[in-house]
């Protein structure tokens, strides 16, 4: 395992420790259920046992019956409040409890409030319900799940890709791979557990609950509630795990709101793992087709890729891959599909790198299937198909430097000493294998507000109302202010997490380094500007010193030529204590509307595959060795290599540790994460961290991080690529590879476990 | 969870009087209204679950017992007293030294926080991690007996192949039991009506047509100790369990094997099979299988072949049949490769 800080490379930040490490390691940071609040009653939810039908009866007395309890929400209950409504900000359109219909099992059908989390737990497990129960469908394989084409159903998948005449191309193909891939359902299971606070003040509305876009919440909930958006506020300051499953509000904040608006007291609700399986989103099962034609040279000739994906009845959640897939290599042409299988699920949403990971695997798997039909190093067969220009629009990357990842990441690993022919590694009893397999992630970012402060004895304060989900942009954020402002990282501040601050952009995409950073940069330019001016005006400390550049360095006003005035000197002369600067940014490319979308809480996303002039990727590659026990056929992963470019890096420290973090994770989804469904039923089985495996510690050996410089002046003024979802896109991928590599089986439906490779 | 009484007794006697009554003889003990707890990490789980409703807990923390809290080992016997940790008997040298499959069976279970809370005693009366049994909504014969099982057509990688019935295919997912099977392990039992000693491998009954009876245990009665024999094989033993991850995970399959050698040839072997069975799992047929024959991986092939012959899979759990036959002819010459 590689060092904790690394040193930076060119066009690298310092490994500034993390503002709210401390914090955090000794239990200070208060997480948004632990906020102390006076009078608060607790909630409980009550949920469907059934996928599909309808609730006819609620039995409530023997609840009601149980000292302690307030109050149970329900049908009828919910005051004329407005029902969800599906997209970025609204998971689901399911108001579970403005209608009796069940659209999945575990569907909220009440809400206990009580004197204590005991009795409302209780009362909760006390409430029966009669159902009309009418047969579910659980997934791709059932009866009456309905089809239909993705492509137009969310507005961020409006096609399906395309290039090229891929029908003659494949006719033509002299070397040929046809397979089938599927990714299955995964659930985030953050540790702090989901959790909503409602707390009225008059009609004055703070709801504390872990979120990754407290402005859209404001917006949507205000709405819902038929509330002034200014009367509503959303406070998050720290959040533990998100991935996405924070992004979108769930309909449950409505209905704490709606209980305690009912009591006239506070009402605290913590969602227990269980029932979060059915009441929060969660990666979609997928499935896919490749088909992939190439010459004896290796150049792939024809790139097919159809994806199919489970979601619920009423909403159109689209994973849709294959805007990357499409644009990864150097095809000759390209024909993609993707379809939307509607069951009766819960709607699917968001996780970390939420089309890249399912699709990139698939069609990763399928670069290696590929290289070893042609007899080719996998390494070698990427690098023939390095593009010039992407194949869809024929745009140029703004940077790439995935060949360079490739080098160095081959190079740590020690590539060249695997033998490539299948089941010839082997150590004792124990079977090794290596792959290989490409990290992609489209570098967005959207538009920003942040208001910074700056004070005559050199205070910073940074106010932003962005999310620390973990992945340090409040350092980051910190950081570019100290750097713009001349001052160590102990005299900055960083406040985040409010919907009470300059509004942010819901932090999924990666795009929050970049957006915060931007906007954070325009605001300490604004001040540095004024206090250049101040500085080399009339009678001021560097009077004179017009033409030359000025900076800010350790609390003074420098000059090029080494002249210098004290910040207070230069405070005093402007006669003012404090400099306080409010900055907008937009991406490149923005509508007119864009920054007043932002306050809506509906921020346009500029970059990746949308922008005219290029294409916008950060790439990586990754290298996995597996040890298999040749009798029991246990599968073990002693190291992983990964080397990643993503532009400016702010931080070594923060963007080690989301790299790994990502890789660590892509282990998990090759080897150990599934939600297990019950076929008959429609219902997650596998509801708790016992039965819901991720990687402990013990499974988890050398993983090693290369940041690899890449500068690029397109991206955002920020320079910054996000690298948040980068690290598990494509692990899985190479793990599947590794196998293959030891074994001879190739495996292709995830999770890879013992049962695949015993028979 | 429900509102309980909370008691704490202060001797083994006070403890059995407290807890007996009609119902003591009526109802197994993990439906009784009076029950025990000690680490509570399997039963605290289960009541926040609602999967058991008891209307007392006593606590066995305050009984002032010595024994309860001691290993003992002398030449022929380790004797485990049963409020013992998990942990402590893990990380016991002797014990270790001694029988490497008692400490491995532990060290492998759980995790350290879990084993520093687990007593040995309830450990070995821990319940199945059965999903279906584990949530209430579902139907389940060994929560509520005539209900049915939703396990049998439903979600069943994890369920067992050995000792099941048409009414029950949860696996009893412990590791120490299938030592203290393997080994001819025996617990001491006090409760209203007496003392008595019982064969560890007549603890636990097989599922049948009642599965929500798991042990031969009256609700009043306590286990006290749990003595192993040692003998000329406990020293060349071994636990091999093999799960998804590395740690804290159950037995997909495990084996525990303790072999009395000369030379090359068995003179006498102990096995026993965890992950696959509903019971701890003794497999005599490949005892039998291995007796007096030289062992090698054809004998060890044709032992773990003997054991699994009775296996019944059903949709998601075939293959722990081989991965069962493997994990035995595995944890078989590893064993044999031991010191003796």
């Amino acid at each position: 395992m590689n060092q904790a800080a690394p040193a930076p490379r060119e066009n690298q930040g310092d490994p500034v420790v993390r503002i709210d490490a401390r914090l955090k390691v000794t239990g200070q940071a208060g997480y948004p259920a632990d906020i102390v609040t006076a009078n608060v009653a607790y909630g409980a939810l009550a949920t469907s046992s059934i996928a599909r039908g309808k609730v006819s009866e609620l039995h409530t007395k023997d609840a009601r019956a149980v000292p302690g309890v307030l109050d149970i929400v329900t049908y009828g209950d919910m005051d004329k409040a407005d029902t969800p409504k599906f997209g970025n900000t609204g998971a689901s359109s399911i108001g579970p409890l403005h209608d009796k219909t069940v659209f999945h099992d575990g569907q909220i059908i009440a809400l206990v409030v009580a004197e204590t989390f005991e009795a409302a737990e209780e009362a909760a497990m006390l409430i029966r319900a009669d159902y009309e129960n009418e047969r579910p469908s659980a997934s791709f394989d059932s009866k009456g799940v309905k089809m239909e084409p993705a492509a137009g159903k969310s507005p961020m998948f409006k096609e399906d890709a395309k290039a090229g005449d891929f029908d003659a191309a494949w006719a033509d193909a002299t070397v040929k791979i046809d397979e089938k891939y599927s990714t299955p359902t995964q659930h985030h299971n953050p540790i702090e557990l989901f959790s909503t606070t409602a707390i009225w003040q008059g009609d004055q509305l703070t709801i504390h609950e872990p979120s990754q876009n407290v402005t859209g919440w404001k917006v949507e909930l205000a709405r819902q509630l038929k509330l002034d958006p200014a009367n509503v506020r959303i406070v998050s300051p720290y959040i533990g795990g998100a991935f996405g499953s924070k992004g979108p509000m769930t309909a449950r904040t409505a209905i704490v709101a709606v209980a305690a608006r009912r009591i006239g007291r506070p009402v605290r609700c913590v969602v227990n793992r269980m029932q979060a399986f059915g009441t929060q989103i969660y990666r979609a099962e997928t499935r896919h087709r490749i088909r992939m034609g190439a010459g004896k040279d290796g150049r792939i000739t024809a790139f097919g890729h159809e994806g199919w994906e489970v979601t619920s009845r009423p909403d159109p959640y689209v994973v849709g891959g294959t805007s990357a897939t499409a644009r990864m290599y150097n095809y000759g042409s390209v024909l993609t599909h993707v379809s939307l299988v509607h069951a009766d699920r819960n709607t699917p949403g968001y996780m970390r790198s939420p089309p890249e990971t399912p699709y990139v695997y698939a069609l990763e798997n399928a670069m290696d299937e590929m290289a070893v039909a042609l007899g080719m190093d996998p390494v070698e067969f990427r690098r023939i198909n390095e593009p010039e220009k992407e194949p869809i629009g024929g745009k140029p990357f703004s940077s790439r430097s995935l060949i360079k990842c490739y080098d160095q990441a081959s190079d740590a690993f020690g590539w060249s000493k695997r033998d490539p022919r299948v089941g010839s590694m082997r150590e004792g009893d124990w079977l090794v294998g290596m792959g290989c397999a490409t990290a992609i992630y489209p570098t967005a970012a959207a538009p920003c507000a942040a208001r910074v402060r700056f004070t005559a004895d050199g205070e910073v304060r940074v106010q932003c109302g962005s999310h620390e989900i973990g992945t340090g942009v409040r350092t980051v954020a910190g950081q570019m202010a100290a750097e713009r402002l001349g001052v160590g990282m102990d005299k900055v501040s960083v406040e985040m997490g409010d919907s009470a601050l300059p509004p942010a952009p819901v932090s999924g995409g990666s795009i929050s380094t970049a957006s915060v950073c931007s906007a954070v940069m325009k605001a300490c330019d604004a001040i540095r500007e004024k206090l250049f001016a101040a500085a080399a005006g009339r009678g001021a400390p560097l009077a004179g010193s017009g033409n030359a550049k000025l900076d800010l360095k350790d609390e003074k006003v420098v000059t090029e030529t080494g002249k210098s005035a004290k910040l207070a000197d230069v405070f005093k002369a402007m006669q003012v204590g404090a400099l306080e600067e409010y900055a907008e940014f937009a991406p490149k490319g923005s509508s007119p509307e864009a920054l007043s979308k932002l306050y809506a809480g509906q921020p346009e996303f500029h970059g990746g595959e949308g922008d005219k002039d290029s294409v916008k990727y950060a790439f990586g590659a990754e290298f996995v060795e597996v040890r298999i026990n040749s009798y029991t056929r246990e599968i073990r992963v002693p190291r992983i290599v990964g080397a990643f470019a993503a532009g400016r890096i702010m931080n070594t420290r923060t963007a080690r540790s989301q790299l790994m973090g990502g890789m660590i994770w892509g282990i998990g989804q090759a080897l150990h994460e599934a939600t297990e469904i019950d076929q008959r039923h429609a219902r997650y089985v596998n509801r708790d961290l016992q039965d819901y495996l991720v990687p402990v510690n013990a499974d988890i050996k050398e993983v090693d991080v290369i940041l690899v410089p890449e500068t690029d002046h397109q991206v955002n003024p920020a320079g910054v690529k996000g690298l948040g979802e980068l690290g598990n896109v494509g692990t899985a991928a190479a793990v599947a590879s590794a196998v293959y590599h030891a074994t001879g089986k190739r495996i292709r439906d995830l999770p890879i476990r013992i049962d695949d490779l015993i028979g | 969870m429900r509102p309980f009484v909370y008691e704490r007794p202060t001797s083994v006697s006070a403890a059995i009087a407290m807890a007996s009554g009609p119902d003591a003889v009526r109802v197994p003990p993990t439906g009784a209204d009076t029950q025990f707890i000690a680490g509570g990490t399997n039963l605290a789980d289960y009541m926040k679950l609602g999967v058991t409703r008891p209307e007392r807990l006593l606590d066995l923390n305050t009984l002032a017992e010595p024994a309860l809290r001691q290993i003992r080992i002398d030449d022929d016997t380790i004797r485990f007293g049963a409020l013992v940790r998990m942990g402590e008997a893990a990380d016991n040298n002797d014990v270790r030294r001694r029988c490497p499959l008692l400490a491995d069976s532990l060290k492998f279970a759980a995790s350290g926080q879990l084993r520093n809370m687990a007593s040995l005693g309830g450990n070995v009366l821990q319940r199945t991690r059965c999903e279906y049994f584990r949530e209430i909504s579902w139907p389940c014969n060994k929560r509520e007996p005539g209900s049915g099982c939703a396990a049998m057509e439903g979600s069943n990688r994890q369920h067992a192949v050995l000792g099941t019935s048409d009414a029950c295919i949860a696996t009893y997912h412990g590791d120490f039991a299938q030592a203290l099977v393997a080994l001819d392990a025996t617990v001491d039992i006090e409760g209203s009506r007496g003392r008595r000693k019982l064969a560890f491998a007549k603890l636990h009954r097989r599922p049948g047509e009642t599965p929500d009876i798991e042990t031969d245990l009256a609700a009043d009665e306590l286990i006290t100790a749990i003595e192993v024999p040692l003998a000329p094989w406990s020293s060349r033993s071994r636990y091999l369990k093999i799960r998804d991850r590395e740690s804290y995970a159950f037995a997909l399959a495990s084996a525990a094997v303790a072999l009395d050698m000369d030379g090359e040839t068995v003179r006498s072997a102990r096995i026993a099979l965890g992950g696959v069975a509903t019971v701890p799992w003794r497999a005599r047929e490949a005892e039998d299988a291995l007796q007096g024959k030289v062992l090698d991986e054809a004998t060890a092939q044709e032992a773990a072949e003997a054991a699994f012959a009775d296996a019944r899979p059903r949709e998601h759990n075939a293959f722990k049949i081989p991965l069962g036959k493997r994990t035995l002819v595995r944890a078989l010459l590893e064993t044999r490769n031991m010191k003796g």
